[in-house]
């Protein structure tokens, strides 16, 4: 079990874990937070479950976790591991079940004082336009012929149907669609959980959320950004629903007797793997890469009712209510990406589950405008408190495999949670502060209190601290649909 | 003194994790699916009865619960159906047989994701076999 004493200073937002700390890892550890973080991270087991990830074969670099990091199932939730290509490990595990979960952000010209007497329709048109629930059906039934376009095209499926507009395309990480996904490498199963559930938010800690741009730390990447104080924003975070949940289980079940066959020593099942170059890992690839683009597509039709909803809502009322796209990105994924490792550049597969890709300005994969100051990157608070929106940096590349956090992460299970906070009051309490609450379950509710999160500022400040992220942009909640 | 069979929930930073225990393999895995069916407020449609089989050989007694588990969540899930009566049989080879009678599921209040192999490991105590595991929520 890791100690505070285990870890190595090496700044005073970065630690260690040395390679020694267990005679079967791979790599070092590296995990950024303060040294007041540290508390909190050794109340649960994420720090053990990343140095077990650091067993995996082919690993480079370091395994990083992020201080949102929090105990997952096999990696830590705010995990970063690279594998080198062409015969180090994939692991689904290590990407997680709800592939390409991820958030959106869409700006305005909409004034809050404008806004603020039609929040409360606008909380309800969204609740209306944007299904969401525990194993709530979508916006949009498909096809099976449709799915399978949606697989293999993303988000450019999404435009050819009219949901999304070439900016929005631009503007979302791989432009909204990943190549190499196969459909034939996805289960039956998979293909009949996803078909029904396209255009929808599902449960749990998914949400979309009106915001106020607070405050402006970077006016030049803001003004890009089209990000204004005083204006109104809306965040929607969920990913690819029961369809991805199914791929995962498929393959997590399909690798377990690939590690045989590879020779491949786990120290806990999840962390199941193969070679990337295996045809078990070029399988899962395939089929992850569907997954990630019906994720694409999925809250590009969220969007799509977002900005139906405030047209419906707030038509005729203030000078310009269109919403467009900030910025869209991925916070469970694999992907083959480049970089520099100990003075080599190399391929290498970077896993990333409950992190964020963060690359730095002048990224080739960067949409042209957002080129001079890094990749926008959107980090969602819990509920009732602020959100941040960052840019990635040049340094990013060099110590985190170009990532960063993803959101606050949790601190209190969801059963302590429920134990100290009541649904409804605290539904109460977040309309008092004038942030209006649409809520599936209040049960629901309880689980994702602002207390059972860590302080989002706190994490933001270690990551900027540890400079793999530069503030663009705080956000404040206004209104908050859940599941 | 507790109970031969049961299942209990253990705090999990982000996920559920429930503890069950029971006798034999059988009867832990019945007891799994009740657990299952409990942390996710499953209620059922009362009405016409449900009759589902499922049939599974597997490796080992882990991948055994995991597979007839994640049956049930595609079942839950897929075809909204749950299950409150079991006859599981199976042999030493983990080949298994298990006739399943439920009903449509009136109610859910929290959707479990997945069947997770975290950590997982079937152990014999003096009363019979132990299991934590862990769910993606």
């Amino acid at each position: 079990m890791v100690t505070l004493q285990d870890l190595k200073r090496i700044s005073d937002y970065e630690w260690e874990i040395p390679q020694s700390f267990r005679p079967d890892m791979r790599v070092p550890v590296r995990l950024f937070a303060t040294r007041r973080m540290l508390e909190d991270v050794m109340k649960d087991k994420s720090l053990d479950q990343a140095v077990n990830a650091t067993t995996l074969p082919g690993l480079v670099g370091h395994v990083i976790v992020m201080p949102d990091m929090h105990q997952g199932y096999g990696f830590p939730i705010g995990g970063v591991a690279a594998t080198r290509l062409p015969d180090g490990v994939i692991s689904p595990g290590g990407i997680g079940y709800d592939i390409n979960c991820g958030v959106r952000l869409l700006g305005s010209q909409i004034r809050f004082e404008a806004a603020r007497p039609h929040l409360d329709d606008l909380a309800t048109a969204l609740n209306h336009y944007c299904p969401s629930g525990v194993g709530g059906g979508g916006a949009v039934h498909t096809t099976e012929a449709e799915l399978i376009a949606v697989c293999r095209q993303g988000s450019r499926w999404a435009l050819k149907q009219g949901f999304a507009s070439e900016a929005d395309l631009r503007r979302t990480e791989e432009s909204g669609c990943v190549e190499g996904a196969d459909p034939d490498k996805v289960s039956v199963r998979a293909r009949q959980r996803g078909r029904p559930q396209l255009g929808s938010l599902g449960a749990g800690n998914h949400f979309i959320e009106i915001d106020l741009v607070e405050q402006v730390f970077d006016p030049q990447a803001a003004a890009i950004m089209g990000l204004e104080e005083g204006t109104l924003a809306v965040q929607i975070h969920c990913g690819s629903r029961g369809f991805g949940h199914q791929i995962c289980t498929d393959y997590v079940e399909e690798f377990q007797a690939a590690v045989h066959r590879y020779g491949i020593h786990l120290v806990d099942r999840e962390l199941v793997c193969a070679p990337l170059n295996s045809p078990e890992g070029q399988d899962y690839l395939a089929a992850m890469r569907c997954a990630a683009n019906y994720a694409f597509a999925n809250r590009q039709i969220l969007a799509h009712n977002a900005r139906k909803a405030f047209e419906q809502v707030l038509a005729g009322k203030v000078k310009d209510w269109h919403l467009h796209q900030v910025y869209d990105i991925c916070h469970n994924m694999g992907k083959i990406e480049t970089h520099v490792i100990n003075g080599e550049r190399m391929q290498v597969c970077v896993h990333r589950k409950g992190a964020t890709r963060a690359f730095g300005p002048g990224a080739p994969e960067l949409p042209e405008e957002y080129r001079p100051i890094g990749q926008p990157v959107l980090v969602p608070g819990s509920m009732g408190t602020a959100s941040w929106v960052l840019v990635g940096t040049a340094a990013s590349m060099e110590l985190s495999f170009g990532s960063t956090c993803h959101g606050s992460g949790r601190l209190m299970s969801r059963h302590e949670a429920k134990r100290n906070v009541r649904g409804e009051k605290l539904r109460q309490d977040l309309e008092s502060k004038g942030i209006h609450i649409r809520a599936g379950s209040m049960a629901g509710l309880a689980e994702e209190a602002p207390q059972a999160y860590k302080d989002v500022d706190q994490v933001v400040g270690a990551v900027v601290g540890g400079g793999i992220a530069r503030k663009v942009a705080r956000l404040h909640p206004l209104a908050v649909i859940k599941g | 003194m507790q109970p031969k069979i049961g299942f209990r929930e253990h705090a999990h930073t982000a996920d559920w994790e429930l503890e069950v225990w029971a006798p034999d393999l059988p009867a832990l895995l019945e007891e799994a699916a009740r657990g299952m069916y409990a942390i996710s407020g499953v209620q059922l449609e009362p009405g016409v009865a449900q009759d589902r089989t499922i049939t599974l050989q597997s490796a080992d007694a882990e991948s055994l619960l995991v597979r007839f588990l994640s049956e049930l969540l595609w079942l839950e899930q897929d075809r909204q159906l749950a299950f409150d009566h079991f006859s599981i049989i199976m042999d030493d080879d983990y080949n298994l047989n298990a006739e399943l009678r439920g009903s449509i599921i009136a109610k859910m209040d929290k959707e479990i994701k997945a069947v997770t192999y975290h950590n997982l490991a079937v152990q014999s105590s003096p009363d019979g076999l132990r299991v934590n595991i862990v769910f993606d929520v």
